[in-house]
């Protein structure tokens, strides 16, 4: 058992120990500033910014969250305030089951259904051309995975303000809205934030999904409509070529840790978050 | 605000709510309906039961069965190997560790950390310890298997949370060790938890496809030995979509649709044996 536990805890410090001394060796030879802030990636000519990827994801997780997240708060409330049972237990298992399917499936319906809709519709009616492989599409697809999870876990939080607080309102004369929204909703507001910093990360790491529909072009994201790079979408393309220079692999391992550390950070300040809320309720 | 106002922020608020969920709705119903739909219509008795073709992604004949068999045997494998470290660690948790030890909440919070980590980070660094050697279906069960060990873990530990302390005094007070406690009264009232557990780190094993697709390679044959690559559905669809032909793309749609069945398939035996298996437990 505690073979099990040591194994558990290995794993990550492991983790953090290759990736850390490899973006190190990195830094080192061509400073930090060059590597995180510089917009020119070329491996060849070993210049290795990793500007456009951090900037890619960054915007294409922000826009998915900001799709997401009205939607989910939606669904959530419905589901934990104004559902009766019987739509509850079909609904429930739906959305456990959506959060399970696989990120390839999601990828999917984005090449299927989102690309031809910003290809023929959306972009036109703007007045531009696009391929459909964009930022935005990218976004959607990755809000559409992301929501099922931001689902689940506010439910749950709204469903642990106590029923009491409910009554109470309700006895001063609130309508159901106003006890949603001055009660339970402003109870549960560091769960809300908690969730969705939880869903920040799960998507800033999301790989296959954005692949498909974002296209893979190096550059600082301009347009919605254009086709950008994240980090993930880097590591997974570079398969199969990481010898080619010296310092490549090293680049590479240097945008995993920066994908570790990022989700390392939000997972601690959702974790902060969501005590701070436990002891706030007790 | 006068009673006629809060009566209309009410029904407006009622409004937004209900828009918010029908698009909710119809999108994951498009979603769906749109995988079937494309899926059902190309799929073939051939895509099932054969191997693909050399000229398979340049629209030959053949089928993805070696992708089918490759993801089953990848996420058994993984799952089982997950499972040999994720229990045991569920058991100490809830044996060794008290309710509000702070060694068990680190362990929790680290596993959580674990779950969120990207399946493609653990792919680059896996490349980096196998450097050199050829990608295999041995290397992909280790690293999925580490990676479904929190999903598994977190999800048992849930159900382990729950079974009542006086079962564990009941064993105690007849002279069982903790060990004995641990696997023979604990693991037992947790199995249906365990079943279910184990059916959503599989589903989580084959779905993934970022960290398989850098260390168990693709190949065009079932894998004969556990150091052959082998190739996974999530991958295969990934590599038909890519190529240029509609004909390879509308299997890549067919395979999408296989992929689906068998994630439904797997969460409905989850949830049969949950509550199969759960009229055997200890009333709560």
């Amino acid at each position: 058992m505690i073979l099990s536990v040591v194994m558990v805890i290995l794993v990550p410090a492991l983790m953090l120990w290759i990736l850390g001394s490899s973006s190190a060796g990195l830094f080192a030879d061509k400073g930090f500033a060059a590597i995180v802030f510089g917009e020119t990636w070329k491996p060849l000519s070993g210049r290795f910014g990793l500007f456009p990827f951090i900037a890619g994801s960054t915007v294409v997780t922000l826009l998915a969250m900001a799709l997401a997240f009205p939607v989910s708060l939606c669904v959530a409330i419905y589901l934990s305030e104004y559902a009766s049972k019987r739509v509850t237990a079909i609904l429930r298992p739906l959305v456990d089951l959506l959060a399970g399917l696989p990120s390839v499936l999601y990828g999917m319906w984005g090449l299927l259904f989102v690309v031809p809709f910003i290809r023929d519709a959306a972009a036109p009616f703007f007045g531009l051309a696009s391929t459909g492989l964009s930022i935005i599409s990218a976004a959607m697809v990755l809000g559409l995975m992301v929501l099922p999870v931001l689902v689940q876990i506010c439910s749950e939080v709204f469903r642990s303000v106590p029923a009491a607080m409910r009554e109470a309102a309700f006895s001063l004369g609130a309508t159901k809205a106003e006890v949603v929204l001055r009660v339970v909703c402003k109870k549960s507001l560091a769960g809300i934030l908690a969730a969705n910093i939880l869903a920040f990360g799960r998507a800033f790491g999301e790989t296959i999904a954005v692949m498909m529909v974002l296209g893979f072009s190096v550059r600082v994201p301009d347009s919605l409509f254009g086709s950008g790079a994240t980090l993930p979408s880097l590591l997974a393309n570079a398969y199969g070529e990481m010898s080619s220079h010296p310092l490549y692999e090293k680049a590479l391992m240097t945008a995993a840790m920066i994908l570790l550390v990022v989700i390392i950070l939000f997972n601690g300040l959702s974790r902060f978050v969501m005590t701070r809320l436990r002891r706030g309720m007790e | 605000m006068n009673a006629r106002h809060r009566y209309k922020a009410d029904t407006l608020f009622h409004i937004l709510l209900n828009t918010g969920v029908v698009i909710f709705c119809i999108v994951f119903a498009t979603m769906i309906v749109t995988i079937t739909m494309k899926g059902s219509m190309h799929l073939t008795v051939e895509l099932v039961t054969q191997v693909p073709s050399d000229m398979y992604f340049n629209g030959g004949p053949g089928g993805v069965l070696n992708a089918i068999v490759g993801s089953i045997m990848l996420a058994t494998g993984a799952s089982i190997l997950a499972s040999t470290f994720a229990v045991p660690i569920v058991l100490y948790l809830r044996v060794y560790l008290g309710k509000r030890s702070f060694f068990a909440s680190a362990i929790r919070f680290l596993m959580d950390i674990l779950w969120g980590i990207p399946t493609i980070v653990y792919g680059a660094v896996s490349v980096i310890i196998l450097y050199g050697m050829k990608a295999s279906l041995l290397a992909g069960i280790v690293i999925v298997g580490i990676i479904e060990i929190p999903v598994l873990a977190r999800a048992l530990d849930e159900v382990a949370q729950l079974v009542p302390a006086e079962l564990l005094e009941a064993s105690y007070s007849l002279g069982a060790t903790r060990g004995q406690t641990a696997f023979k009264v604990l693991f037992r009232e947790l199995l249906p938890g365990f079943i279910s557990a184990f059916l959503l780190a599989f589903g989580r094993g084959i779905g993934d496809a970022a960290a398989v697709l850098l260390v168990a390679g693709f190949s065009d044959s079932i894998p004969g030995s556990l150091l052959e690559p082998a190739a996974t559905l999530p991958v295969s669809i990934f590599f038909q979509i890519q190529t240029p032909f509609p004909v390879v793309q509308e299997r890549a749609y067919a395979t999408g649709f296989v992929l689906m069945i068998i994630i439904l398939c797997v969460s409905l035996l989850s949830r049969l044996f949950y509550s199969r298996f759960s009229r055997y437990q200890v009333n709560k």
